[in-house]
């Protein structure tokens, strides 16, 4: 074992001997999602850099502690992206963050998510013990996919060592759109459009106002624009609106009141009343309201979907909708074998984990 | 005495072993483990209270048809076959089950090439066949939700009106059920582009080993907790009974237009494969064929493959008319900077199936070649494939046997097919450690045993390569999470430490033994 995770692993043991709860931390731009941060900082920025990117296998293995941004200049450097596109909240985001929260951007719904570009992963374990999960290549199905699941997990399974990414090329061209129109039209459209072979990449609607990009070749993005019409964005102020959307600097995010994630079928009505910002095609809907917990988890449950605390409100009740019993049984023992003395970021995803 | 779950495994693999190696092709489903009978008339008396009569085999003419899927070399007359009606039917068979400390193997379409879904000797075969309807297209909202034993291309042609279909498509995919998609992860000729079964599965019902039912993922793109559906996908049959799918619908493409491109080398081929992924494309389909390949499926589908070239590229885009038209240009240009000796581009949907039949056809044309042939599917980087394939020459040197190659070029996923005489049982030796050889060797290219058919039993020695003890009794462990009993699909997947201890012992001396002596356990 290399220096750098000896010395992790030789604090998780230790950690683990003596039952202390450790909060896997690097540059702490998360630390508001999930429910309260709890124990000791395990810090893995030690971890850091590009172990292996050839741009022709489409892959990329980075260490967990390597800055985000690092790792999308370098692959800019060669036209590719994380597809995923996530969100860095503040310029010290890791990529093992980036893993361990599962949150993706824009892109989503067009390209999938965090777990959807996960190919292989090492971790440490509870016990201070090196797995070596998946690999480096698009297809592998050897072992279960522990991998994926890594992806969203808040670190309660282990810190995260490497990670290996599948990338994309960045489009050829881009082009962003915008309508006014009421919630209710932009779902309508935006699931019509879901519907056919356009190359959308991304969607917002707030204000009355639907933004709507499109990415791809050139013929694509062309023919796409002269179909759905609206407004054409300047390029740049375009990029800025997505940064903004991603990066939750756009107005809709200032302020303290509560902000709910809700995550519903594309298709679900508008949901309760409420300052709303509906993204990935209808699928993922910000809410700002005063509402009690109760009452939006089981707006979101009546739409086929789970809300999540995202940032302020009332955490009490926990910030994830909890789970049925036979799953919460399979969460309790992954998280036993994973972790037996149950050092690993307490509580982070659900009380009692 | 009720069967503990797991401690015939040994036994089981010694047993397939051995009558591998002494048999002939009749003789298999004789040598299988002996049923114990008072076991089984007990499992059957329970099962009577629980499933009709007719739903329930267990005399040798009804669940011979049962004793393997597509991987014929491993056989085993199952002890008991259910064929249950609903859901809770299901759920009690599984009760059953888990309170008698009995084996439960699920299957669907057994076209699985891994024996996934060998039978148990001391278990129940549970076969999902009777749950095929398509309960729900929902064009507006671009899903659709299923039974488990829906065929995969049944799901297209519900979704077709919709002009909408669902991606994944393997090879087997007239046949294969969306259950067992599940159970394998499968992958088909358009996953680069468009994903596997894991990227298109929005949620999976079913039911744990003690009859509880769970869903994993759901009607939104996320679900709160660990994404236990990422790991239940591709978890071969080992952590619940899949009883309800809800895949994601794509929109059709207007237009599909292949390249077919000759190359002189397989050097250059390999070289091509990387400079169209480099320059910014990604194919919706990017498959190679050796020369072998190309002249075992001539005969057999008139592709037009060029005989003469090293190796033939087909290259697929598809899209809008104008984006078809301008990835092929563009593509046409990298292939002939890539050294391609001749290009042609389908003209007309026609042109274009003409081109896949090939491709499409050759484990049919290999089965027409030889009296068997014997699929490898490891994975590796991509630009190793000309290496690999000089490497896979000389091996047929080595066991003298040929292997024509078909691969999944865009993903490195290789189909080399070993062409063999299962009459024969030292061929049959001879196409084993062959196989056992090419998946090393994808191993140690850093790739990968199994890019889309799964361990199954037939892959067991090889996960001992490619994974360390600590990885593997991690995936034991989440085996314990999902089924503590360890009575689902028992035996697959994982190696146990005894099996890797006595495949190490072989490995060291397989370069100076031709076949490794046989009694390896």
């Amino acid at each position: 074992m290399e220096p750098a995770i000896a010395a992790l692993s030789e604090q998780i043991r230790s950690a683990a001997a003596s039952r202390t709860a450790l909060r896997i931390r690097a540059g702490g731009t998360k630390d508001f999602y999930g429910n309260a941060p709890l124990g000791m900082v395990l810090d893995p920025r030690p971890l850091q850099g590009i172990v292996a990117y050839e741009p022709t296998e489409l892959v990329v293995s980075v260490r967990a502690g390597t800055p985000l941004a690092e790792l999308e200049q370098e692959l800019a450097a060669k036209s590719q992206m994380l597809a995923f596109e996530p969100p860095h909240f503040g310029s010290d985001a890791t990529v093992g963050g980036c893993v361990a929260s599962g949150l993706a951007g824009p892109r989503r719904t067009a390209s999938g998510g965090v777990r959807d570009f996960v190919l292989g992963a090492r971790l440490l374990n509870g016990r201070g013990e090196s797995l070596s999960f998946g690999g480096t290549v698009m297809k592998n199905v050897a072992g279960y996919d522990v991998a994926r699941l890594l992806a969203g997990s808040l670190g309660i399974l282990g810190v995260l060592v490497e990670i290996s990414l599948k990338v994309l090329p960045m489009p050829v061209a881009q082009s962003t759109l915008r309508f006014e129109t009421s919630a209710a039209t932009a779902l309508r459209k935006l699931n019509e459009w879901g519907g056919r072979p356009l190359p959308l990449s991304a969607s917002a609607w707030s204000d009355s106002m639907l933004t709507v990009r499109l990415s791809g070749a050139t013929a694509a993005v062309r023919a796409a624009r002269d179909d759905l019409g609206g407004e054409l964005i300047d390029d740049e102020d375009a990029m800025e609106f997505w940064r903004s959307i991603r990066e939750q600097t756009h107005q809709f995010f200032a302020g303290d009141t509560a902000l709910w994630r809700m995550s519903v079928p594309s298709t679900a009505p508008m949901l309760t009343a409420g300052d709303q910002l509906i993204e990935w095609g209808g699928a993922q809907r910000w809410l700002r309201t005063l509402q009690p917990t109760q009452t939006v988890r089981e707006c979101a449950r009546r739409a086929g979907g789970h809300a999540t605390l995202f940032r302020g409100g009332d955490r009490s009740q926990g910030v994830f909708a909890p789970l049925p019993p036979a799953l919460a049984a399979i969460h309790e023992r992954l998280k036993t074998e994973f972790d037996p003395a149950g050092i690993f970021n307490p509580d982070r995803m659900f009380a009692g984990l | 005495m009720p069967f503990r779950g797991g401690s015939l495994q040994t036994d089981l693999n010694r047993q397939h072993y051995d009558c591998r190696m002494e048999s002939a092709r009749p003789s298999y489903s004789s040598r299988s483990l002996p049923i114990d009978r008072q076991l089984q008339l007990r499992v059957v008396g329970r099962l009577r209270d629980i499933l009709p009569q007719r739903a329930i085999l267990f005399r040798e003419e009804d669940t011979s048809p049962y004793e393997c899927d597509g991987l014929t070399l491993y056989r085993q007359q199952p002890m008991v076959v259910a064929i249950p009606e609903t859901i809770e039917q299901v759920a009690d068979v599984l009760k059953l089950c888990h309170a008698e400390h009995v084996p439960v193997v699920p299957r669907g379409a057994s076209t699985g090439l891994s024996g996934s879904a060998l039978p148990h000797a001391a278990g129940v075969l549970l076969s999902m066949a009777k749950f095929n309807r398509v309960l729900n297209v929902d064009g507006y909202a671009r899903t659709a939700t299923v039974q488990p034993g829906v065929r995969n291309l049944a799901i297209s042609e519900a979704a077709a009106p919709y002009g909408l279909y669902y991606a994944p498509d393997p090879s087997s995919q007239i046949a294969c059920t969306i259950g067992g998609n599940v159970a394998e992860n499968s992958g088909g000729v358009h996953c680069l582009k468009y994903g596997l079964t894991v990227h298109n599965v929005l949620r999976v019902r079913g039911l744990t080993m003690q009859g509880d039912p769970v869903e994993f993922g759901g009607g939104a793109q996320d679900a709160p907790g660990l994404d236990l559906l990422a790991v239940v996908i591709g978890s071969e049959g080992m952590l619940a009974v899949t009883t309800e799918v809800t895949v994601k619908l794509v929109p059709k493409p207007q237009l599909a237009r292949c390249i077919m491109a000759s190359f002189a080398d397989v050097a250059d081929a390999g070289q091509a494969v990387a400079s169209v992924i480099a320059a910014g494309i990604i194919p919706a389909g990017l498959e190679m064929l050796d020369q072998a390949a190309c002249r075992l499926v001539e005969p057999f589908a008139n592709a037009g493959y060029d005989l003469n070239a090293a190796a033939v590229l087909l290259c697929e885009s598809d899209g809008t008319p104008a984006e078809v038209e301008e990835e092929i240009a563009r593509m046409i240009e990298v292939l002939q900077s890539a050294r391609a000796t001749s290009i042609k581009v389908s003209s007309s949907e026609a042109d274009r199936l003409r081109f896949w039949a090939g491709r499409k056809n050759a484990f049919p044309a290999a089965g027409r070649a030889a009296p068997a042939y014997y699929c490898m599917d490891g994975t590796i980087p991509r630009k190793r494939l000309g290496e690999m394939l000089k490497a896979i020459q000389e091996m047929e040197c080595k066991y003298g046997l040929s292997c024509p190659n078909v691969f999944h070029a865009g993903d490195g996923n290789l189909h080399p097919l070993i062409l063999f005489d299962d009459a024969d049982p030292e061929s049959v030796a001879r196409a084993e450690a062959f196989g056992a050889e090419i998946l090393e060797h994808s191993v140690r290219m850093g790739g990968t045993v199994t890019g889309e058919h799964g361990v199954g039993v037939e892959k067991l020695d090889q996960m001992c390569s490619q994974f360390d003890r600590l990885t593997l009794d991690a995936f034991s462990g989440v085996k314990r999470a999902f089924d503590p009993a360890g009575l689902l699909n028992p035996g697959k997947v994982i190696p146990t430490l005894h099996r890797c201890a006595e495949y190490g012992r072989v490995r060291v001396h397989a370069n100076e033994v031709r076949f490794p002596d046989l009694p390896r356990f």
